[in-house]
């Protein structure tokens, strides 16, 4: 697949370096590109200068015929406005949205985007943490710990 | 009308001054406290402190009952999510979006945001009436009913001068409304209405038809 990645920031690089190693076609876009120092040496895709929320930046990225786009910069906003753009300008097959307000999130995913808040997927994952006691998970360990 | 002004800056300074003037209900959203301080002091409550694009915040300033919000911050992507979720979370019948970007108007437009305002286009549009060679400029852009008005000059080159309105072919869906000439005053065009080098044709056409309309009226 031939996937574009918007943001070169630590989950960005990341998960460049992961589906490269999956053997994906990785495109990263950012428009400051000491980001890209955050790319590992053995990464094979595409490094590229530029902002997502600009169509020519797209276009030069490869957005034409690309399978699948992700927004992973800092500001929620500009995810929205990407993906906006590659979904009904581009007509990218899939797109997906990082987007931390839990609000803006629900309101986006109802107008049809993929979306994905990491402030409530982290919140829940925490709150089970929490509802599970260290002793209920290993019991066998119980006061055996030094 | 009770209108919402997102952005303090320059832009919505001025826009809040004017619009009070005017009689309306404004309040500017503003999410610099500085800002919104300074506002404050001078034209009174007119400013609250928050992040424009929160459904949250545009639900505490009352947007439901809004007649119109007017995004004019410096960033695209704000302006066009704070248009979006007063249109989809509160019903704003009219949103207006400023762009930086002009390339962004078929876009916002695709994505329910009424109207978009580009400087850069306005400024372009300023300077192709001020070029006498330019033939043909956009007036007004009711997009609504997906028309245009425009303006076409009729130089000494026009094949057409020296024709009568009813043997042009013009476009369908394309009137022409006005015949300003050179010397003398404007006229409504009829059949028999012969074209001259100088005169100022204002029509309504279609986004699509307004070369064809050019080429028609001008022959060239």
């Amino acid at each position: 697949m031939k996937i574009i990645i918007m943001g070169c920031g630590r989950v960005g690089a990341r998960l460049a370096s992961l589906l490269d190693e999956d053997g994906h076609e990785v495109i990263v876009l950012d428009n400051d590109t000491y980001s890209f120092r955050r790319l590992p040496a053995s990464f094979g895709g595409t490094a590229l200068y530029g902002n997502g929320i600009d169509e020519e930046a797209l276009k030069k990225a490869g957005i034409e015929d690309a399978d699948m786009f992700v927004a992973l910069t800092q500001g929620d906003n500009r995810n929205v406005m990407a993906c906006q753009i590659c979904k009904h300008i581009f007509e990218v097959p899939r797109v997906m949205c990082r987007i931390y307000d839990p609000l803006r999130e629900e309101m986006y995913s109802a107008l049809g985007l993929e979306t994905l808040s990491p402030t409530k997927i982290f919140a829940q994952l925490l709150r089970e943490k929490v509802g599970e006691s260290p002793e209920k998970k290993a019991p066998g360990k119980k006061g055996g710990k030094k | 009308m009770y209108i919402i002004v997102i952005g303090g800056g320059r832009l919505g300074y001025y826009l809040l001054k004017a619009l009070l003037n005017e009689g309306h209900e404004v309040l500017v959203l503003e999410k610099d406290a500085r800002i919104c301080k300074t506002i404050t002091e001078e034209l009174g409550s007119v400013c609250f402190r928050g992040d424009g694009c929160e459904a949250a915040t545009l639900a505490e300033v009352g947007t439901g009952r809004a007649d119109m919000l007017v995004a004019v911050t410096g960033d695209d992507e704000d302006n066009l999510v704070a248009c979006q979720v007063a249109k989809h979370k509160h019903n704003v019948p009219r949103t207006i979006a400023r762009l930086r970007n002009p390339q962004n108007a078929a876009l916002f437009k695709k994505l329910g945001v009424d109207v978009t305002i580009s400087a850069t286009d306005i400024i372009l549009e300023a300077i192709e009436r001020e070029v006498p060679t330019h033939p043909a400029t956009e007036l007004l852009s009711l997009e609504e009913k997906d028309l245009v008005i425009v303006d076409v000059k009729i130089s000494p080159e026009s094949t057409t001068v020296g024709k009568a309105v009813k043997e042009l072919t013009l476009p369908k869906g394309s009137k022409l409304a006005l015949i300003i000439p050179a010397e003398g005053s404007a006229r409504v065009p009829a059949p028999a209405t012969v074209l001259q080098a100088g005169d100022q044709i204002i029509a309504v056409t279609t986004p699509e038809t307004k070369e064809a309309l050019q080429e028609a009226l001008r022959g060239i």
